[in-house]
């Protein structure tokens, strides 16, 4: 699906500097945000976006579930259906929104699931090394033998359609990914004086790795997380584009686009529609993870 | 470096023989097995337990795993449940097809990508860099399946120059016909590959440009042109395995794009498994694919140690 080959992170330590600048690394994260005006638009549509969906009874027109036989497949501008109507006569602008109830739901949280998963379990494998990181790298490594869509595709098919084995078969091949990144970004830092002086004066594992490691990894794994969730929103919608993911009566992007998949010899423009809110929405997250990555100066 | 070459093939029966496990275990979470679905509710039960003796579904799971594996392993892939027809021939022609569309793909998405990449990295923040750089993200995030459908929308219902469904006549592509088919889902799975490898050009080319070698070479008063033919060969490795990697991603991941061309290949196959539930099929279609992806990082990784020196341990 996109770049999941091995990345090199190297965290920015560089503590002398920002004992002279006088602030926290995260200020300064944020400070650097404020200035890019790329990364801040984006994020106000993202926010535009989320809130519209969430909200979407305020700001639907139409009952989503209610069509009319007379009013089939109109293109946008139709009088009180400003985007235009489905293949059953129903408001697209309406189930637009309420749709993206699901496809934010399905790409957001497997992302947010597999960053708990598979940051511990890279933390782990990093922080011990040895038996423990060759335990958790290779069954890894398995996982990996999958293209992304596939492994998706194969859990959905074995298992059933539905929005919970939607989201269980993307934080499965979500996993894999943040496993290996989190396990070099650890190695790395744990490689650092400072925590070997951590282990020196006594401090336990848990605390060593919540205090001196926690701390200098988060930033590289949370870009990186950021950067899956645009995958898995199209991951998502595709799955359900296959008929795997959200079931009838509920909808999503990726459902719609196969509903009004037929429609496309009648009203192309109408058909296209949902398509081009999953590609805003991906960008978007794209984007933003771009601009994280330059605010953190995370190299990848 | 032999020591490394065959270390590195070895490790492949391990990941193999728990790529297997895991598609067993998928295999054995599927509500029912293959005999409920085969057998109708009214029958007796003899025929039943006769039916799953058959198929050693009556076995411990241990003994079931190690049959299945051993069939599989043999190039045994038993029979559809559904049309009764060998897997194995299935499975061919339909992998087959799936080639015929990644390959041009992935040639098109890297020469696109490494292009876009390299002239983004050497005008590196004008517009052309912006540009190019937009296209990459753009490549990126776009659901390609639904780009399948845009193109479908333009070429074959507006425009009507193309078709928009099916592989066309059978047989070896070579006539006009059939390449024409070829066109729109080889450009929609290009997408991908062109997005993801000219962003690694861009952001590689642009280190090497950073590095000392390059400034050498350039006041040593090598022409522009000799300088650039240096920096390729160093950005040539990793865009080479991301190339492999792609394909790999192509082959196994082109269930959303065949679906949308209604093209016959290993994705079509899948679809249609699930929702027969054919799981003879539906299983060796993923051990298969899953595979091959496995053989195509290998074949990356040794290729990449032939031509980079500097990954020999």
């Amino acid at each position: 699906m996109s770049d999941q080959s091995p990345i090199a992170v190297l965290p920015e330590i560089d503590a002398l500097k920002r004992a002279v600048a006088g602030k926290s690394y995260w200020r300064r994260v944020g400070e650097q945000l404020l200035r890019d005006r790329l990364t801040l638009s984006v994020m106000l549509l993202l926010s535009v976006i989320i809130i519209m969906v969430l909200a979407a009874p305020l700001f639907a027109t139409h009952d989503p579930t209610v069509g009319s036989v007379l009013k089939r497949l109109k293109s946008p501008g139709y009088p009180g259906h400003w985007l235009g109507t489905d293949e059953v006569g129903r408001d697209l602008w309406s189930r637009i929104l309420y749709a993206g109830r699901y496809s934010l739901l399905c790409g957001v949280l497997p992302v947010l699931l597999a960053l708990l998963i598979g940051g511990v379990l890279g933390l782990s494998a990093g922080y011990f090394g040895g038996t423990t990181n060759s335990i958790i790298m290779r069954s890894m490594d398995v996982l990996y033998a999958f293209p992304s869509i596939l492994l998706a595709v194969a859990i959905c098919g074995m298992l059933g359609s539905g929005i919970g084995n939607t989201i269980l078969a993307l934080t499965i091949t979500f996993i894999p990914p943040l496993v290996r990144i989190s396990e070099t970004v650890t190695t790395q830092v744990r490689a650092f004086e400072f925590v070997e002086a951590a282990r020196a004066s006594g401090a336990r594992p848990l605390s060593i790795m919540h205090f001196h490691i926690l701390n200098n990894v988060l930033g590289p794994i949370l870009v990186y997380a950021t950067s899956l969730i645009s995958i898995s929103i199209i991951l998502a919608a595709g799955l359900s584009f296959l008929g795997l993911g959200v079931t009838p009566p509920d909808t999503e992007w990726g459902l719609m686009l196969n509903n009004l998949r037929q429609a496309i010899w009648v009203n192309p423009l109408v058909a296209a529609l949902p398509g081009a809110m999953i590609f805003i929405t991906s960008m978007c997250f794209n984007l933003m993870s771009d601009g994280l990555r330059g605010a953190m100066d995370v190299r990848m | 470096m032999w020591f490394f070459l065959v270390r590195r093939v070895l490790y492949a029966i391990p990941i193999l023989l728990g790529v297997s496990l895991v598609v067993f275990l998928m295999m054995k979470m599927v509500p029912g097995d293959a005999a409920d679905i085969m057998i109708p509710p009214e029958a007796p039960k003899e025929v039943a337990e006769m039916i799953r003796a058959r198929f050693g579904l009556d076995q411990p799971v241990h003994i079931q795993y190690v049959r299945w594996l051993q069939s599989m392993a043999t190039g045994n892939f038993g029979t559809s449940i559904f049309t009764n027809q060998p897997v194995g021939s299935e499975l061919f022609s339909a992998l087959t097809n799936t080639f015929l569309i990644a390959t041009p793909a992935v040639f098109v998405g890297f020469t696109c990508g490494v292009l876009l990449g390299t002239l983004a990295a050497f005008n590196s923040g004008t517009w052309l860099d912006k540009l190019f750089s937009s296209m990459a993200i753009a490549g990126v995030s776009l659901p390609h399946y639904w780009v399948g459908m845009v193109l479908v929308a333009i070429f074959a219902v507006v425009l009507n120059v193309l078709p928009g469904q099916g592989m066309g006549p059978e047989g070896f592509p070579g006539s006009w016909e059939q390449i024409k088919h070829l066109v729109l889902p080889v450009v929609t799975l290009s997408l991908i590959p062109m997005g993801v490898i000219s962003r690694l050009v861009r952001a590689n080319v642009l280190e090497i440009l950073s590095m000392e070698f390059v400034t050498a070479l350039a006041a040593k008063g090598l022409r522009r042109r000799n300088v650039l033919l240096h920096i390729m060969k160093n950005a040539a490795p990793s865009a080479l395995a991301l190339m492999g990697l792609q394909f790999g991603y192509l082959l196994g991941g082109s269930i959303l794009v065949e679906t949308v061309f209604n093209w016959p290949g290993s994705g079509s196959l899948l679809n249609l498994a699930i929702f027969r539930r054919d799981i003879p099929v539906l299983s060796a279609t993923i051990l298969v694919l899953a595979t091959i992806f496995v053989a195509i990082n290998i074949l990356v990784d040794v290729l990449q140690t032939l031509i980079d020196p500097r990954i020999r341990r």
